[in-house]
């Protein structure tokens, strides 16, 4: 099997340092995804999971920079998500990414939910540095 | 500050969330509505999500508070017209939304909360009955 990256063919980027930046970033998101075709279904899941994600990037890490890519490889599209904060990092990520962990007051449904509804999920994370989650949905993943 | 509107119809309260939910705005809708009942004594809260295209961990667990909060304060919710997408993206989340009365649509959702308070008026009535005949002997 080949691992070859995605092509990218557009970057967009917009900045989240407070909740009211959530819901244009949701719609910029969308934006995206309706000018590649995505089906409803798929556009739903990409912005329920890129909410989660941008809503744990506020909370832990203080905010950042989310870049939307519009991606493709061999014959599909898709939007890949990437998520940079400069907050304090995850100590242990396999333990974030069990359902059910959190160490705030939310439902730890969070990143594993996520996983769930993507098609490419990663996570890199250093404590004191930060954490970039970058994922991807596929127009017919 | 924008807020979600909340109607009130006869023993009902109605919601209609017609606007992308951000959760500053779920939470005070969750303490306006739990104020709403407390001050008009309503026996049901209806909320229409039907124009709603995301609703993520946050507003799910919003939705469950508000049902189970209102349940403790005597009054039943259901959530109606959920689009497909969204069902089938909460499931997959995680987040099944459970103890929470749904309806297709307003209109089943209105049937569904009078059918609840009339079984209530039933048992009340039963028990009236029962005092009735005691009293009697």
């Amino acid at each position: 099997m080949t691992t070859t990256a995605p092509i990218v063919l557009n970057r967009d980027s917009i900045t989240v340092s407070r909740e009211t930046d959530v819901v244009p970033f949701r719609s910029r998101v969308k934006e995206h995804a309706v000018k590649i075709g995505m089906s409803l279904l798929n556009q739903t899941k990409l912005i329920t999971g890129a909410s989660e994600l941008v809503r744990n990037m506020l909370k832990y890490g203080k905010g950042g920079i989310v870049k939307i890519e519009i991606v493709s490889k061999g014959r599909d599209s898709g939007i890949r998500l990437i998520f940079e904060d400069k907050g304090p990092g995850i100590p242990d990520i396999n333990k974030a990414m069990t359902d059910g962990f959190t160490t705030g007051k939310s439902m730890g449904l969070g990143l594993p939910g996520t996983k769930r509804l993507m098609n490419e999920f990663n996570i890199e994370s250093q404590v004191g540095v930060g954490t970039t989650v970058t994922v991807i949905k596929w127009k017919n993943g | 500050m924008e807020k979600i509107p909340i109607l009130r119809m006869g023993h009902f309260l109605l919601v209609t969330i017609q606007v992308d939910l951000y959760d500053q705005l779920a939470e005070n809708l969750e303490a306006d509505l739990l104020n709403m009942v407390s001050k008009t004594n309503a026996k049901g809260v209806l909320i229409d999500v039907s124009s709603v295209s995301i609703i993520d961990s946050f507003m799910g667990r919003i939705l469950g508070n508000i049902a189970t909060m209102s349940k403790i304060m005597d009054a039943d919710t259901v959530v109606v017209g959920m689009q497909p997408a969204v069902a089938i993206t909460l499931v997959e989340l995680g987040l099944p939304l459970k103890g929470v009365y749904t309806a297709l649509n307003v209109e089943k959702g209105m049937q569904l909360l009078r059918s609840k308070i009339l079984l209530e008026e039933e048992d009340q009535e039963d028990e009236y009955d029962d005092d009735g005949t005691d009293s009697s002997e």
